[in-house]
């Protein structure tokens, strides 16, 4: 039993306390967005917000996330994909397949909160999801898009928005 | 999609094809699906029983709704390349409708079976999503709008030709009248549709929409997590399976005890997939997967445990120079002027195996009942996994449907080889009625794909005294994927496709040089280790070896690598097009910073032309900064320059995966390589600035998703031997410590 809020919703869930939070997220609770793709913490498709940290939540244990922290996952990053990051992803066309990109945008909108202009080093040492279609030149330009987008409203988009039930 | 009509398939003593090779050591599945004498545009009696939900179908490929929305039909798969987008904005130019009120749907292989193939070729690999549907597309747009058209004037009573329409819009100007698509559809789609023979398409230089930069139709729902991805189906009642193969490839299972995880939560329940594989089936994915780790499995590892990389290499090495080889192209006597000439040039090249590695594992849902088996799934091929979930469900071919999703990445893996499909089955049918959501783990994925063929070169060459190229010898030794895959194309070692790219005739994958005496061999060397189409196939090997040896071969003449290449292609302008584009835009020969330095390479696949420039340091601690590439593409008509960009931004950083880090190594029979921290990818600090030239020169149709991956590899081992005087010969970089 763990008590989850994600995307401001309180969600009550039956599962083994060594449950990755990724597997809950997707199966307990029905939010697919966020994506399985390595299950050891490599390829960042799994990547969520934690109280405004970026996350790889495929081995984050669920009992290592308390009733108090606050989980956001793509689905609730924004109303209607109105989050800088997506708009400037959208602007530049920066998906291919798109699998990795959930986690592409939760990593540049952490970013983002943090250094909200971010230099190329910066974009290098914080964007380390692997894309296998390669779309990196557009995350890179997108991300700096975003930044003079005046992202400062990312901090906002992370508690607004009420996600998907379960 | 609406639900298949009923119709059964025409009398199987039609021509038949193969559809899809499912599998499992090199067994070929043909199931003889009709082929269509004529595309269907849509007309009759099989349009009125299967009419569209909420609109009305016009033809085949056009659905219009009331509000004048217009639905594209698009049967080939979208896996990130952009062949929806550029295919909807191909029947959408002719069609004349507006692109902002444009969606897509995927109508389902059963439903084209049932409509005579309806909607052609649903295969998706080789490049050819565009190049191969888009005059019978366009043809279905063009269609379309003829009939919209001619209700129009049969509507107002007026001449067909005094009508005019742009955005969906019908103009009768003498009358100032007007009406919309949306309005005339029921009426149109009531007419017979124009005979194929006399539709005229445009001349591709009015094009408005087929030919510009138009947004992907599929990013927003790339953005907010709302795709649904195979992976992510979930249906009443459904369960998931987690699969474990035999590690070594051709083992075999033998047993497994399901009473050590029968009290683990999810209620899991072990079963035998197939002769080498076992799935635990449970309520959740994750409960699966870790009964599925407590299970105790025995498995027969079979002779395969023998082999290793050094076995496969020796066996590999002795084909270089076996006494009987595969000569594809025996032009003049390259031995003897090459034993003759002034300067001999000689390099002994290789590549390992490469796993695809798509973001989405491979998984599949198969749902089965006596009365009907059906499957949601990533495919390349939507008609081989019909094929294939028809021969594993036994049920016939009408009683099967394949739901397809958008791909989380293809690259090869889910083209022809369908054995998730299978596995799904094989699970599903011991649970009649029960959706079962099959994922494989990634150390599953990466452990049991169909591997890019591991190969070696020897390239050989003679120089006269002018340093003039009298002589060319390249003979590749490695595996067969057509052995492996189709066998009937690679009979008696004579497997021309190991060779892509030297071919001799136009069109498809030929060798840009002409040189007067040349000999191009294949030694088919295989192997234990199944192979597969890996995006670019076999250009990205034979390339990185010609361009390579090409470039020591220009050294050894003394000569610029552009200008003696240029000397080997005045018979190959396109070839040598694209080569001079992307040299002018790279401004090859001018000054560079000190400690840059470049390389060149040029190469054809897939009906279309490459080259690519590479900017490199290398330090003085050995390690490489690949800075800037120029890449350069002739696809003929560029229907989208912007996804072809994108397209060859992916094939750069997919290149240079393989160039850095890319191998699966061989250890008692299986892969060693088990995640990303063992089989690295690039990911986007290592990634250059990319500048990619499009010379379209609009006289034929070519490729985009894979013809640019071959020029990667080379461009930068040239570079890299430009700044150390050292050529490298072997990949990956990872073993020489420069990554």
């Amino acid at each position: 039993m763990a008590t989850l809020n994600i995307n401001g919703k309180v969600h009550e869930v039956v599962v083994e306390a060594d449950t990755p939070l990724l597997w809950v997220i997707r199966e307990q609770v029905g939010l697919t967005g966020t994506k399985y793709g390595c299950g050891v913490a490599q390829c960042g498709a799994c990547s969520v917000h934690i109280n405004g940290e970026v996350q790889r939540s495929c081995v984050m244990p669920v009992s290592a996330v308390g009733a108090n922290d606050r989980i956001v996952t793509i689905e609730g990053l924004s109303a209607n994909a109105s989050h800088p990051v997506q708009q400037a992803w959208a602007a530049l066309d920066v998906p291919q397949c798109g699998y990795c990109q959930s986690g592409q945008i939760m990593a540049a909108a952490a970013l983002l909160r943090k250094k909200p202009n971010p230099t190329d080093g910066e974009i290098d040492e914080a964007m380390t999801n692997i894309c296998r279609c390669g779309t990196y030149q557009r995350i890179r330009a997108a991300v700096h898009m975003a930044a003079g987008n005046k992202v400062a409203a990312a901090g906002k988009a992370q508690t607004a928005t009420p996600g998907g039930g379960s | 999609m609406t639900t298949a009509s009923g119709k059964k398939p025409a009398s199987p003593s039609r021509r038949r094809f193969i559809v899809g090779s499912a599998t499992v050591a090199g067994g070929g599945l043909a199931l003889g699906l009709p082929l269509p004498f004529a595309i269907d545009l849509g007309t009759g009696p099989v349009r009125a029983a299967t009419p569209a939900v909420d609109g009305v179908e016009v033809t085949a490929w056009v659905v219009i709704k009331p509000d004048d929305r217009c639905v594209i039909r698009i049967a080939r798969s979208e896996m990130g390349q952009g062949t929806m987008t550029g295919l909807a904005q191909l029947v959408v130019e002719e069609l004349e409708c507006d692109w902002a009120k444009v969606s897509t749907e995927f109508p389902t292989p059963g439903e084209s079976l049932a409509r005579k193939r309806a909607w052609g070729e649903f295969g998706t690999g080789g490049s050819r999503g565009i190049r191969t549907s888009q005059e019978y597309v366009r043809k279905g747009g063009a269609a379309a709008r003829m009939m919209l058209l001619q209700a129009t004037a049969d509507e107002w009573k007026v001449p067909v030709a005094e009508l005019t329409v742009a955005n969906g819009v019908i103009t009768h100007a003498a009358s100032k009248r007007t009406t919309s698509y949306g309005k005339v559809a029921a009426a149109a789609a009531k007419l017979p549709a124009p005979d194929p023979a006399s539709i005229k398409l445009k001349d591709p230089k009015d094009w408005k929409i087929a030919g510009k930069s138009m947004k992907r139709l599929d990013t927003a729902i790339k953005l907010d997590g709302s795709l649904v991805y195979a992976i992510d189906v979930k249906l009443p009642g459904m369960r998931c399976a987690a699969i474990k193969s035999c590690p070594v490839f051709g083992g075999k299972l033998v047993s497994f005890d399901e009473s050590k995880i029968a009290s683990r939560p999810g209620s899991p329940k072990a079963v035998k997939v197939d002769d080498a594989t076992v799935a635990v089936v449970a309520d959740t994915w994750w409960r699966a997967k870790t009964a599925l780790e407590g299970l105790p499995v025995v498995w027969d590892e079979g002779s395969g445990v023998s082999q290793s990389s050094a076995t496969i290499a020796a066996h590999l090495k002795e084909g270089l120079t076996a006494p009987v080889a595969y000569g594809m192209r025996q032009e003049g006597d390259a031995l003897k002027a090459i034993a003759s000439a002034a300067k001999r040039v000689e390099a002994v090249y290789s590549t390992p195996f490469l796993a695809h590695a798509t973001m989405e594992p491979m998984n599949c849902t198969a749902k089965i009942t006596p009365e009907r088996a059906e499957v949601w799934v990533a495919t390349q091929n939507g008609e081989a996994s019909l094929a294939t979930l028809s021969e594993a469900s036994g049920l016939p071919l009408e009683k099967c449907e394949v739901y397809k999703h958008i791909l989380g990445g293809g690259f090869g893996r889910r083209g022809g080889a369908q054995d998730y499909v299978r596995q799904a089955v094989d699970i599903a049918k011991q649970f009649p009625g029960v959706p079962i959501k099959m994922i494989w783990s990634r150390e599953e994925d990466m452990t049991h794909d169909f591997y890019r063929p591991i190969s070696q070169c020897r390239a050989e060459a003679g120089l006269d005294e002018n340093g003039k190229l009298v002589g060319l010898h390249v003979r590749v030794s490695g595996q067969s994927i057509n052995a492996f895959l189709n066998q009937a194309a690679a009979k008696d070692g004579k497997d021309d496709r190991q060779l892509q790219g030297y071919y001799a005739a136009p069109g498809d994958a030929q060798l840009g040089y002409s040189v007067p005496n040349l000999l191009i061999e294949y030694a088919m060397r295989n192997t234990h280790v199944p192979v597969g189409p890996w995006r670019g196939v076999n250009t990205n090997q034979n390339g990185l070896y010609m361009e390579c040896f090409i470039d020591e071969v220009a050294r050894a003449a003394g000569a610029d690598p552009v200008a003696f290449r240029r000397t080997l292609m005045q018979n190959h302008p396109k070839h040598l097009g694209v080569l001079n584009a992307v040299a002018a835009k790279a401004d090859w020969g001018k000054p560079l910073p000190a400690g840059v330095h470049r390389g060149v390479a040029q190469f054809m696949g897939y009906g279309s032309y490459s080259a690519a420039v590479a900017e490199v340091s290398v330090n003085d601690k050995g390690k490489l900064k690949v800075h800037r590439m120029v890449l350069g593409v002739n696809c003929g008509h560029a229907v989208n320059p912007d996804q072809i960009a994108a397209q060859v931004e992916g094939s750069v950083a997919y290149g240079l995966s393989a160039t850095f880090y890319g191998e699966c190594t061989v250890e008692k029979g299986r892969i060693a390589e088990t995640n990303f921290h063992t089989y690295e990818i690039l990911r986007l600090k290592d990634m250059p600035k990319i500048e990619t030239v499009v010379v379209p020169t609009n006289d034929f149709w070519g490729g985009v998703g894979e013809p640019t991956i071959c020029v990667v590899a080379p461009a930068v081992l040239n570079a890299i031997a430009s700044a150390t005087g050292k050529p490298v010969r072997t990949l990956p970089l990872k073993h020489m410590q420069m990554v």
